[in-house]
């Protein structure tokens, strides 16, 4: 059902954790459905230099999750909001049908972590856009 | 550990099977010799299997397996009553291939019933009472439930059905092959048997019809056993499925105490190692080699897959590790929350189970579930605190 690049992020999932005192945190999901994910990320110059998750769910949550941290550490703000459900997915050689909901999760999870981070810092994203690439 | 799930065919029942599938390989309804000699076995087989569950040969019906027993149960009952009433009373935690067989009818002429459960999964002897109306033709019940293992008052349940004139069908494939049946002392007018659930052959099942019930078959094209289920017979199946029954009536003396046993150990093991963790169904009125716990604050596959990797095989009643993406309809009728249903994991003790196989799943499952509440949110913060 699950591939080997799937099976491997799930049986060594990477930046398991909290960041102790994150830039933005992005939480996605519920408990009666039976997935949730929260990501954490740290903010430096515009790019996610650390990224961390904890993840309620199946095998393709926990892979998806896994996968997106790893994809995202060391992009910059605007790189990391362009990475789709698709993208997680794709990097993963794919996931079954009825799993794919897992990858929008894990998307979503980013997004909503990078809008909590603009929020808490009083930037808006255009702002971020022209400091980086001034700078 | 997912017996329940299928059980591999016993060395003694696959070298019974074996001559009928090659030298003596005539079909029963054949009138020379060959065919003969077919039906005498078949016919062999039949009344092994009839005499172990105190029924008469001409009670049993050959068919491919539980779930096309229980469809002709329920439908060609329901058929063959419709005159008399169109109302049919069945549980809300049953197997599949009941519950849609019912949902198939009560869309085409029928009227159902769903008796609702309490949280050990046990039906509510009243509420049947309730339920029973003068044009109700059928009750259906699962004698001992797949998932959560819950053991219901069958014998009770005939009693009150008959009182109103409604038949009985009982869904005993989980049961037979596992614990001792009479039809004769239960009363029952329509059970249901799977040989692979009791180290027999797939594809190979059996339908108790009392003497007397009539059912209309789902199968048509000949007048094969007593032209209530046309197609050749599986002979060797049959005789596959008899010689299991027999070795596992022989060995039920004390199988089911050592089963009984290493549940029990098992249970005790997971809930004094593994904190926030519930046992699911009755404790006592209960399959003798099922455990079904929720696991809180992590998910069913998740703890599968880690088992998987481990060598261990279970089964799961979460959403993720269903099909359908729905958790267990067992688990949601028992009122589980969905959070508690999610964290659900079946493990199904069989014949080479052994206690040291209960403690490397005990001590695996520790390590797994210390492992997966490291990473998720739901975890109260601190350590999991699972003792090794």
């Amino acid at each position: 059902m699950y591939s080997e690049k799937v099976m491997e992020h799930f049986s060594s999932p990477r930046n398991v954790g909290q960041i102790s005192d994150p830039d933005g945190v992005g939480q996605v999901g519920n408990p009666v459905c039976g997935d949730i994910m929260r990501l954490s990320i740290k903010v430096e110059d515009g790019k996610i230099v650390d990224v961390k998750f904890m993840t309620f769910g199946c095998g393709a949550a926990i892979a998806t999750s896994s996968m997106i941290t790893e994809m995202v550490k060391g992009r910059t703000l605007d790189e990391a909001l362009q990475i789709s459900n698709r993208a997680v997915a794709d990097a993963l050689d794919g996931l079954p049908p009825a799993k794919m909901h897992c990858s929008n999760l894990a998307a979503d999870a980013l997004h909503k972590a990078i809008q909590d981070y603009y929020e808490r810092s009083g930037k808006s994203a255009d702002a971020e856009n022209r400091r980086t690439t001034a700078g | 550990m997912d017996y329940a799930a299928t059980t591999p065919v016993a060395p003694e029942v696959l070298e019974a099977m074996a001559p009928y599938m090659t030298e003596h390989f005539g079909n029963p309804s054949s009138i020379h010799s060959f065919g003969r000699e077919a039906k005498q076995t078949l016919e062999k087989a039949r009344e092994t299997i009839a005499t172990l569950l105190e029924a008469r040969p001409e009670e049993i019906v050959f068919t491919s397996g539980g779930s096309e027993s229980s469809n002709l149960a329920i439908k060609g009952c329901a058929e063959a009553y419709s005159r008399k009433g169109r109302h049919i009373i069945t549980t809300s935690v049953e197997h599949h291939a009941s519950l849609d067989a019912v949902k198939h009818l009560s869309k085409n002429g029928f009227e159902a019933t769903y008796l609702p459960v309490d949280r050990d999964g046990l039906v509510d002897l009243n509420a049947l009472k309730n339920a029973l109306r003068d044009d109700t033709i059928l009750v259906s019940v699962i004698h001992a439930n797949n998932e959560v293992g819950t053991i219901q008052p069958v014998k009770e349940i005939v009693e009150i059905a008959h009182e109103k004139g409604a038949l009985v069908h009982v869904d005993s494939v989980q049961v037979v092959g596992s614990l001792p049946v009479s039809v004769r002392d239960l009363d029952i007018d329509l059970m249901s048997m799977s040989a692979h659930k009791f180290y027999g052959p797939k594809g190979m099942g059996g339908l108790y019809v009392k003497r007397g019930v009539r059912i209309l078959p789902l199968i048509h094209g000949g007048p094969h056993e007593k032209k209530l289920r046309a197609g050749t017979q599986n002979v060797a199946g049959a005789v596959g499925m008899a010689k299991a029954l027999e070795l596992a009536v022989e060995r039920m003396g004390d199988e089911v105490p050592r089963l009984t046993g290493l549940r029990d150990k098992m249970i005790e093991e997971i809930t004094s190692r593994i904190d926030h963790v519930r046992l699911n169904g009755h404790r006592i009125k209960r399959l003798p080699n099922n455990v079904n716990v929720s696991v809180e604050y992590v998910e069913g596959e998740a703890m599968l897959l880690n088992l998987d990797l481990k060598g261990i095989a279970v089964s799961s009643g979460s959403a993720c590790s269903s099909g359908s993406l729905e958790p267990s309809h067992v688990l949601m009728a028992m009122g589980i929350p969905h959070e508690i249903a999610h964290g659900s994991l079946r493990f199904t003790l069989g014949r080479s189970t052994t206690e040291a196989d209960v403690e490397y799943v005990v001590s695996s499952l520790a390590d797994i579930v210390a492992k997966l509440r490291e990473m998720s949110p739901l975890y109260p913060s601190g350590p999991c605190k699972c003792k090794d």
